[in-house]
């Protein structure tokens, strides 16, 4: 409610009528908009390639398929190689198959759940929080392990605040206690695994001594968590968490997660990964994509990530500056993804959309990206419009509708419209041949066999149900070639490069300078929150309007800071002239280049990033080496009248990034800044 | 039939502060900006890194020896059905008496000049349904009922499980109880 009567929503089409990124617009009627878009995109009807799609949440679905005809590959969102992308790779290639949205954990069964960084319940992913709580309330164990204590570490019988970075090496002295003192699951190990001998060999001098000087965690609670792990298999989850991106070597630590999880036989059993089922459901008769599509974008010349599931949402925008990609990306269509606040290295993001031909968004409220494009188109809420069914897989296969409650106020219109109007001045009209969203509903739901009118009562149908676990006599299909679960990966050791180990590997994450007064900043949600999409929502401020920097009790002391206090966060950086690598660093860096060895002389300081002012939350809750805040404040577009100048965004000091090279992703958790104490902004002082 | 006396139930263990219940009160009772009837409350044991925590949705307790009710010069603070402690608006003359006697703060008052607080959600409950703040809550932290009805969930909860109540000493004799 609070973003369908939002004051600031976008209410008319607007056009561009000054520079990029001031908002000077025109309200403009829907055809001359419509027309104005279509009539720009169709000049790259002969290289569809030249346009990138943006696209998060489901009403993305008419887009996809508007660009998809028109012949492009570059489609992209930061939800993969900022978010799960390395998740999802790490599990197909370790098990055949990627866990998909939403993971199909069986929490509600678990006896021991463990997380790594994990915040579940601060992320309010409401499915998985309700499964959390009812795995709680049957008597579930939880292990958790992040810097930070969260509000579920705060339920958990172990708390291990784990030194940023180090995670791989716990998750491998836990496998090396657990296969020492065989608390593995022999029988599923043997049937459904390959690799289980390299492991053991592997982990054999991982002891939690060696572990210890890594994680800081002790060795004899390293030892009980791994037999508490081990002794409740199979329905022992170790959770796969969401947002994984954070130091590069990312799908290395999903695939010790992974493994971990074969070793106590959890996938597809009872209280660890339940097999999903998807009901079937036929799509509209379109014609086939006919346009023959092109390699994408998102590769810089050159690179190459042998395992990258998904399309690098930074890679299309660096395929924005000439001679970067193979060929260059020209226009951005974006749908509901805020990106100078969503992409690392913010600045870069900025550049790109300088110097792109043509940007148009649709959004629902004047986002910063909306204050970056040439054309504005207005969707309405999705309270006031159809969207295309849900049929995800999931525990009881399921269709679900999304459907208007209210007309669309102002003078908004719904994805579907906005899609099919551009579609027939592109000439794509054959791609859109339904007459109005509700006979295209109708037609597919007939086609599966569904009644329309019911699902519109219900708003969910559920289908029949399908047999979950191999002990309801399920028979798993694992990786292709060989079906079993790939503990030792073939495919990674093909690969031969380096990161891209066939066993989990370990490696030092940098550490922030002491010496400097550098602390790694960390992030995370608020539950009240949906990443900065909602924080102009004045309703849901009412509870949360702002974030706070978390700093350890001790270090806040030391700094004479308290709760309250006005600081801002600042991130130094040294580019490396040889190599490009970014260092962090108040003073410059002592030691020779990490990437090729050059003598620090050779660094260029860059202009050091400062984050709006932020008020500190002075904790025993945090490490002293790390620092916490909230993601999806900061916001400086003018037209969020409420959310404008609230808060700091995190975003705009993630100039660092460690890349995974497995799969692209960008770890997000390497950039280290400096507290400097600062006064109230005008504005909180009255 | 006996009388009732209404109460609720906190599964400390379930909640993870997400704020449901706040929003759902603030919406269904018009609470004005600025203020609430209920709150999160975050309580922090222990020194780093041996710490422990609990998550408490609070909110008036419908005492049964009743502070504010005794310090009300004017009848506006008032027991009613199910023991429930409400205010009469247009009786209160805004002196606040309440608010000093009440051991909870759990009260606060209206722009419009009368005090404020829960009334778990009464006017709900007498058709039959539940109170906002349970009925959004998405970990089934919340749980409300009439503790004299031996097949009501709280009466069961209270029967099986360890709880507590907030500041016992003050002698209130508080409805809210905290599982833990």
């Amino acid at each position: 409610m609070g973003l369908l009567y939002d004051p600031d929503r976008l209410k008319r089409p607007l056009i561009r009528r000054d520079k990029r990124g001031s908002q000077v617009f025109e309200e403009v009627d829907w055809k001359t908009a419509l027309d104005h878009v279509a009539e720009k995109l169709s000049k790259y009807t002969a290289t569809p390639e030249a346009l990138a799609l943006y696209s998060h949440g489901y009403g993305g679905t008419w887009f996809k398929h508007l660009v998809k005809a028109f012949g492009t590959p570059n489609i992209g969102a930061p939800s993969d190689a900022q978010c799960r992308g390395s998740r999802e790779t790490a599990f197909a290639l370790t098990y055949g198959s990627p866990l998909g949205s939403p993971e199909h954990v069986d929490m509600p069964h678990s006896r021991v759940i463990t997380f790594i960084g994990s915040h579940l319940g601060e992320n309010m992913h409401n499915t998985q929080v309700q499964d959390l709580a009812t795995a709680i309330s049957h008597g579930a164990q939880l292990i958790v392990v992040d810097p930070r204590f969260s509000t579920v570490a705060g339920k958990a019988r172990h708390w291990l605040p784990i030194k940023p970075g180090t995670d791989i090496a716990l998750l491998l002295a836990w496998m090396h206690v657990i296969i020492k003192e065989r608390l593995y699951d022999r029988e599923y190990v043997e049937q459904h695994t390959v690799g289980f001998d390299e492991l053991k060999k592997h982990v054999e001098d991982k002891t939690p001594e060696w572990a210890f000087t890594r994680t800081t965690i002790a060795p004899e609670v390293i030892v009980e968590t791994a037999r508490l792990i081990g002794g409740a298999r199979p329905a022992s989850l170790i959770h796969p968490g969401r947002r994984t991106a954070w130091h590069g070597d990312d799908t290395q630590r999903l695939r010790a997660i992974a493994i971990l999880n074969a070793l106590v036989g959890s996938y597809g059993r009872k209280g660890g990964f339940y097999i999903p089922a998807k009901p079937e459901l036929p799509k509209y008769p379109t014609p086939p994509y006919s346009r023959k599509r092109a390699q994408p974008a998102d590769w810089q010349k050159g690179q190459n990530y042998p395992f990258a599931d998904s399309i690098l949402a930074h890679g299309l925008r660096d395929a924005v500056f000439p001679g970067t990609a193979d060929y260059d990306i020209k226009a951005w269509l974006v749908y509901g993804c805020n990106l100078p606040l969503a992409l690392p290295q913010p600045e870069r993001t900025r550049e790109a959309m300088e110097k792109l031909d043509f940007i148009v968004a649709v959004d629902v409220l004047p986002s910063e990206i909306t204050g970056w494009a040439d054309v504005v188109l207005p969707e309405a809420t999705y309270l006031e419009r159809y969207d295309d069914i849900a049929a995800p897989p999931y525990r009881e296969p399921y269709l679900a509708l999304r459907q208007p409650v209210v007309e669309p106020l102002h003078d908004s219109k719904p994805g579907w419209w906005i899609a099919r109007e551009l579609a027939n001045r592109m000439g794509l009209a054959e791609y859109f041949p339904f007459e109005n969203v509700t006979e295209y509903l109708q037609t597919r739901l007939e086609k599966g066999g569904y009644d329309f009118a019911e699902l519109k009562e219900k708003g969910v149908i559920l289908t029949e149900p399908q047999p979950l676990y191999i002990e309801d006599g399920l028979e798993p299909t694992f990786c292709p070639d060989t079906n079993k679960i790939e503990i030792y990966s073939q495919k990674m050791a093909d690969a031969q490069m380096p990161g891209v180990e066939p066993l989990p590997h370990y490696t030092d994450p940098e550490e922030p300078n002491r010496a400097d007064e550098e602390f790694r900043l960390l992030f995370g949600r608020s539950p009240v929150h949906t990443f900065g999409r909602t924080t102009n929502n004045r309703f849901l401020s009412s509870v949360v309007s702002k974030n706070v920097v978390w700093i350890n009790r001790q270090i806040a002391d030391e700094m004479q800071v308290t709760c309250g206090d006005w600081v801002v966060l600042v991130n130094d950086t040294w580019t490396c002239g040889t190599c490009g690598k970014q260092h962090s660093g108040k003073s410059r860096p002592s030691a020779k280049c990490s990437g090729c060895q050059a003598e620090p002389a050779e660094f260029v300081q860059e202009k050091p990033v400062r984050s709006d002012p932020i008020q500190v939350k002075r904790t025993r809750r945090i490490r002293s080496d790390c620092v916490y805040m909230v993601h999806g404040y900061g916001h400086d577009s003018k037209g969020l009248k409420f959310a404008r100048g609230r808060g700091a965004s995190d975003a705009k000091l993630m100039t660092r990034v460690q890349v995974d090279p497995v799969m692209g992703g960008t770890g997000m958790n390497g950039n280290f800044v400096r507290i400097e104490k600062t006064t109230a902004p005008k504005e909180a002082q009255s | 039939m006996s009388r009732k006396r209404y109460a609720m139930v906190v599964d400390t263990r379930q909640c993870v502060s997400c704020k449901a219940c706040v929003l759902a009160c603030k919406a269904e009772n018009e609470v004005p900006d600025g203020f609430s009837r209920d709150w999160l409350m975050e309580e922090v044991w222990g020194d780093y890194p041996n710490l422990s925590a609990e998550n408490r949705s609070e909110r008036c307790n419908h005492c049964t020896n009743t502070p504010c009710v005794h310090a009300c010069p004017t009848g506006a603070s008032h027991v009613n059905e199910g023991g429930t402690v409400l205010v009469s608006h247009n009786k209160c003359t805004g002196c606040k008496a309440c608010i000093a006697a009440c051991p909870y703060n759990a009260r606060y008052t209206h722009p419009a000049g009368y005090v404020d607080k829960c009334t778990f959600c009464l006017h709900k409950v007498q058709r039959g349904e539940q109170p906002a703040c349970v009925s959004i809550c998405p970990t089934k932290t919340l749980f409300f009922g009439d503790l004299n009805d031996p097949t009501s969930e709280v009466y069961k909860l209270l029967r099986s499980r360890r709880f507590k109540v907030l500041f016992p000493e003050t002698g209130a004799k508080p409805n809210v109880y905290f599982l833990y």
